[in-house]
């Protein structure tokens, strides 16, 4: 046993005793405090797994955004949630617990009696690398070989901000997201919303621009984006905008606009939808990168800031 | 050439672990909030600086130094500002735990 | 190699039945939620033991299932997010989170739907 494993098995104790505290423990901040912790350290394992773009994706939506929208809503719903105090029957409760232990029994026979050698797909990501002008397995999947699973997704995202504009009171409808955040304009948190955004700018459009040859791409740079936009409203600086403004609109469906009009390009002049001629493969892909990342900023940011909450006016 | 390179590392990140580890007594053995701050923030910081120090001699090129010192300020940066947050968010409320 | 895969695959198999665990039994929404997305972030982690496993032509991880857990990553975040939006204008509605209690009395109750 070397090194390396005997960090794996602490690492997956850890995140394994994180995962049980989180269902565990009584009370609901608690638990997303504990689901914001399990998330980074999973971050940790998708990097020990060699997957470092799922792990720069992990940990900046799944654990930083996912993380405060949990938070805020554990704190806004703190008072609400001791009320219900009411548990399930012993009897649910019991065979639930038979009936997920015997899910995770199932899943761990599973994982001990995987084929070998394992199914895999990747000499042919190999084989058409090529074709986009892009080295970054993963981007080629994204945008190319898997192009209608990323624009469909892009769909899922308006879709839900739709959702969430949709729970809108009468009067607030169209309105501004979230509450007005008041903070001390001479304050440390106005103080960072001044000098971390030049830099956060800067490295989400690294993280776009490096994502065609190193891992990166459009919704890990998206998240800082949005992050440093949230950054900017929490401390005051700036308004969120109302949902009925036209060039928020524009921006939410540039990416999947952008996407639908050249794939449907490439089922006209060329062999099928979403078929990029091989010559302007990666401008044509980098054009839908940028236009993505706008959009994927805007709505994480907005899917952050939640449904409107007061008139425009 | 390379030796020296390795022991700069060895004795950065372990001097870097050591921070962390105080940081983390710190955190669970100290009484109440501020002094759990102090405990967190310094030798976390400390922590990390010393790390990415230890690992500057084998960062390939001056490049990669230079994002591993960015790093480092971004965590000092954020780390400073939270900790800020946090204490005046204490004073106001008046408890100190 | 392979051990360490293995050991992260007993945790994801793991996550996957807590989350569901959580996800049955916890009374308030919000608890649900997060279980659920441990469920997720389990059913992620499986795929990616055996994007592992499928290590091959120079690639440390299939990047296949890669592209699929980013994707989804995503889609659970959208997904939370407007969970906590319906939860949240719930709360406004009816004044309470319980999903089982209309509870029409409640101080807070407002059928105007404002």
């Amino acid at each position: 046993m070397n090194i390396a494993t005997v960090f794996e098995i602490v690492l997956a104790s850890v995140v394994l005793g994180l995962a049980i505290w989180t269902i565990a423990v009584a009370e609901t901040y608690s638990a997303t405090v504990g689901f914001v912790a399990y998330s980074l350290l999973v971050a940790l394992i998708w990097v020990r797994l060699d997957a470092v773009d799922v792990a720069l994706t992990e940990a900046a939506i799944g654990g930083g955004l996912g993380g405060v929208v949990l938070l805020g809503a554990a704190a806004r719903l703190r008072d609400a949630e001791a009320l219900t105090v009411e548990q399930a029957s012993p009897i649910v409760r019991m065979s639930a617990a038979i009936l997920s232990a015997s899910i995770t029994a199932a899943l761990a026979f599973a994982i001990l009696l995987l084929p070998d050698p394992a199914p895999t797909l990747a000499p042919t990501v190999v084989a058409n690398a090529g074709a986009t002008g892009m080295t970054n397995p993963v981007t080629n999947v994204l945008m190319a070989f898997r192009g209608m699973d990323t624009m469909l997704e892009k769909v899922v995202l308006l879709l839900a901000i739709v959702g969430v504009w949709s729970l809108a009171s009468d009067r607030a409808w169209g309105g501004r997201p979230g509450p007005r955040h008041q903070a001390d304009p001479n304050g440390v948190l106005a103080f960072l919303a001044r000098l971390l955004p030049p830099a956060g700018i800067v490295v989400g459009v690294y993280i776009l621009w490096t994502g065609a040859d190193h891992p990166g791409g459009a919704f890990q740079g998206g998240a800082v984006l949005a992050s440093m936009w949230l950054l900017v409203i929490m401390a005051g600086l700036a308004d969120t905008p109302p949902v009925s403004s036209r060039w928020l609109r524009l921006i939410l469906v540039a990416g999947p606009g952008l996407f639908l009009a050249i794939g449907l390009g490439g089922l006209w002049l060329g062999p099928a939808f979403l078929s990029y001629p091989a010559a302007f493969a990666k401008p044509l892909i980098l054009g839908i990168e940028v236009a993505m990342i706008l959009t994927i900023a805007a709505t994480l940011g907005l899917l952050l800031a939640g449904a409107p909450e007061r008139s425009s006016q | 050439m390379s030796v020296a390179r390795d022991i700069m590392t060895i004795a950065g990140v372990s001097v870097g672990a050591f921070f962390f580890l105080a940081g983390t007594v710190g955190l669970l053995r100290f009484p109440d909030t501020l002094t759990r701050l102090h405990a967190l923030t310094k030798a976390d910081n400390l922590g990390l600086g010393f790390v990415v120090l230890g690992l500057l001699p084998q960062s390939g090129s001056l490049r990669d130094g230079l994002k591993l010192i960015s790093i480092w300020m971004l965590a000092l940066l954020a780390g400073a500002t939270v900790s800020q947050l946090i204490a005046r968010m204490v004073r106001q409320s008046g408890t100190t735990r | 190699m392979t051990s360490g895969v293995t050991v992260f695959g007993l945790c994801a198999a793991a996550a996957v039945g807590l989350g569901l665990n959580g996800l049955m039994t916890s009374p308030q929404p919000l608890r649900k939620i997060i279980a659920f997305n441990l469920l997720g972030s389990g059913v992620f982690l499986l795929f990616g033991i055996v994007g592992r496993r499928g290590a091959a032509a120079g690639f440390g991880n299939d990047p296949v299932p890669q592209a699929l857990v980013i994707t989804g990553v995503v889609v659970a975040f959208s997904a939370t997010a407007l969970a906590i939006a319906l939860l949240l204008r719930l709360l406004k509605t009816s004044g309470s989170t319980t999903l089982d209690d209309p509870a029409p009395t409640s101080p807070h109750s407002d059928p105007s739907g404002d």
